[in-house]
């Protein structure tokens, strides 16, 4: 292969990676801005999903997209489930609070997964096994372009979902303003919890996908830490950075793997996290927040 | 209820104040000195690692607890401490002086750590300091001519004055008199006016500030502070693995620190010891439950892991001072016993700092 070729082949595996890192910050972003909480569950959702996936679709035999649309169902019921359960007791309570019990909550549903599934990894087939498309001499796995295609598909229908439709409004009311939004006739618990179940939804559209490139496995909920990466380099808070931090992430450790030395792949993000934060924490495309007293 | 009653300008300075303390305190340090003669070796290699623990807990409570500075990383200078000690002694520094060496070698490395990380707070710190331990695992494996990488690097017996201290009772006197020295150490660092310090930054910056404390100065030495007694943890963790490799500092040893400081309650010396006592324990109280579940249960992969996650989630929820709130609790009923008014615990409001546009 030539060089160019390697590159361009690193920027579509780049892309597939970093377009599933944006809907993990995605979700990070949506619960974030609904309850302050930073969801280092995360990641647990994710591979709760992939292994949920793997039930339907190896196990019961279920067809792909079927069985994609059940997992992003289960997950979204589970994820309200927890916001209605659990995350709002701690309304209110300093960000640590949050922080620690969504730390709780993954090691529960670690431990949950690996007592329900055992702790050897698996693996699904999906549709486009062995398929490549070639455009320009440069051979592209089908799978890798569903992918993409996928994580586009959900980003816009969110960002549609929250510009026209009512409860879309609502949920950046209630994110905005609660009590402003309350008084306005906006349910904000209710509101909230649905917001967890779309961030949910989202955890689990990106296990489905994750899964078929690397393994099913507890091990998918590093994912989360990438997240925190994109999320912190795209500008925390904002949608379009938790997007744009996603895919430059995944094409930074993709480039990483093949230019820099060996091993700095698996650092490169956090590498990129720490100096974001320390040169520019508002990130590429978020608001500078004055500090408030 | 007990009341100070000085009659000595000196009385004021003890740390034991009460007849009824010294003795409970004294007791349990003759039960802990005299235990090696009567515990088998199992307990005492067992109850050398809680101590292990107690320590490294012990200095993410300065940082955490005391500063109000969240580190999920600090793994990472449990590791340093670890690869430094190791890495001395097989120069052939003796250990009484690579045990204080590598602590403070940790405090530097946590200045390096803290200057740049203090700039950022709260959430942000948070990532930073994750990030930053995974970035020293993977750092620790790929630096093989010093850590000797992922297939890990042995490490020397203790020994004192050219003695081997071999056998679990002496390393478990070892980790003993570290743990209590560490522990007069930090109650006298706390109620010192660098201690004092630590409290106005944690509970609000800009009065502490406007007191004239140095913040960023005070953040950066709570670092330090906590990082050295981390990395003493650290050397000690190294002669009780005998085996060092980068998987034994991972997040999941961070997060277990972290789970310490939480559980035993936040902002007391007791708590960490106490958080450090029960979350050490715990895999051997599980192992020892488990034959008493029905086998369906108790042969499943991932039980721990699931009950530290439950047993954090409801010590969020429902006692977030942690144990030691708890037990302030119980004293404060046992002593005022008729009298005892629930109210006098109760949390005033305390309210999040929102991002929200207002």
């Amino acid at each position: 292969m030539t060089s160019w070729q390697v590159f361009t082949q690193l920027t579509v595996n780049g892309i597939a990676v970093g377009a599933i890192y944006a809907l993990v910050a995605l979700g990070l972003v949506l619960t974030y801005k609904a309850t302050e909480v930073l969801n280092f569950a995360q990641g647990d959702l994710l591979a709760l999903s992939a292994f949920i996936a793997w039930g339907l679709i190896a196990v019961a035999g279920f067809p792909f997209w079927l069985a994609f649309l059940c997992t992003v169902i289960i997950s979204a019921v589970l994820a309200y489930g927890i916001d209605a359960v659990v995350i709002r007791q701690i309304a209110g309570q300093p960000q640590f609070a949050g922080v620690m019990l969504t730390i709780a909550l993954a090691f529960m549903l670690r431990g949950a997964i690996s007592m329900g599934f055992g702790p050897e990894s698996r693996s699904y087939a999906t549709p486009w096994v062995g398929q490549t498309t070639t455009f320009g001499g440069v051979a592209i796995a089908n799978l890798q372009l569903v992918i993409v295609g996928t994580a586009l598909g959900v980003t816009a229908a969110l960002l549609l979902f929250f510009k026209s439709t009512k409860l879309g409004m609502a949920m950046q009311a209630a994110s905005q303003n609660q009590l402003a939004a309350y008084l306005n006739g906006v349910r904000v618990k209710q509101v909230n919890s649905l917001v967890w179940a779309l961030a949910g939804a989202t955890a689990a559209a990106g296990g489905v996908l994750l899964a078929p490139i690397t393994l099913v496995d507890v091990t998918l909920w590093f994912v989360v830490l990438k997240a925190l990466a994109a999320l912190v380099l795209g500008g925390f808070g904002s949608i379009a950075g938790a997007i744009v931090g996603g895919l430059l992430i995944g094409l930074i450790e993709q480039y990483a793997g093949v230019y820099l030395p060996d091993g700095s792949k698996d650092v490169v993000a956090y590498v990129v996290l720490i100096a974001v934060l320390i040169v520019r924490p508002q990130g590429l495309l978020g608001e500078a927040h004055g500090k408030r007293v | 209820m007990k009341f100070d009653y000085n009659t000595r300008y000196s009385d004021s300075f003890k740390l034991l104040r009460h007849t009824d303390q010294r003795i409970a305190y004294g007791l349990l340090l003759m039960v802990l000195v005299a235990l090696p003669w009567v515990a088998s070796k199992f307990l005492m290699a067992e109850l050398s690692y809680v101590f292990i623990l107690c320590i490294a807990s012990l200095g993410l409570m300065v940082l955490t607890g005391y500063t109000g500075q969240v580190s999920l990383g600090h793994a990472a200078f449990v590791a340093v401490g670890a690869y430094a000690h190791a890495w001395m002694l097989s120069k052939g520094v003796p250990l009484l002086l690579s045990l204080p060496l590598s602590g403070l070698l940790c405090a530097a490395f946590g200045v390096a750590v803290g200057v740049p990380a203090i700039r950022v707070s709260g959430l942000y710190l948070a990532m930073v300091t994750l990030a930053f331990s995974v970035i020293v695992t993977h750092v620790i494996g790929h630096w093989g001519s010093v850590t000797g990488g992922f297939t890990g690097l042995a490490v020397n017996d203790p020994a004192i004055f050219g003695a081997a201290l071999s056998g679990p009772k002496a390393f478990y006197f070892l980790c003993l008199a570290v743990l209590v020295l560490v522990i007069l150490a930090l109650l006298n660092v706390l109620r010192s006016g660098l201690g004092r310090a630590f409290l106005g930054v944690r509970d609000s910056e800009a009065a502490a500030y406007s007191l004239g404390i140095h913040v960023s100065r005070v953040k950066v030495i709570a670092f330090a502070l906590s990082a050295g007694v981390t990395g003493l943890a650290g050397a000690l963790l190294a002669h009780h693995t005998k085996y060092l490799t980068p998987d034994a500092f991972t997040l999941v040893l961070s997060m277990e620190l972290v789970l310490m400081v939480v559980i035993g309650g936040l902002g007391s010396l007791r708590g960490a010891v106490l958080g450090a006592v029960l979350i050490s324990l715990l895999p051997t109280l599980i192992s020892r439950i488990k034959p008493l579940l029905p086998e369906q249960i108790a042969k499943q992969f991932g039980m721990e892991t699931f009950i530290f996650g439950l047993i954090l989630a409801l010590f969020v929820l429902f006692e977030p001072t942690g144990i030691n709130g708890r037990w302030l609790k119980f004293r404060a009923l046992v002593e005022s016993f008729p009298l005892y008014r629930r109210d006098t615990f109760r949390r005033g409001k305390r309210y999040m700092k929102s991002e929200r546009y207002k």
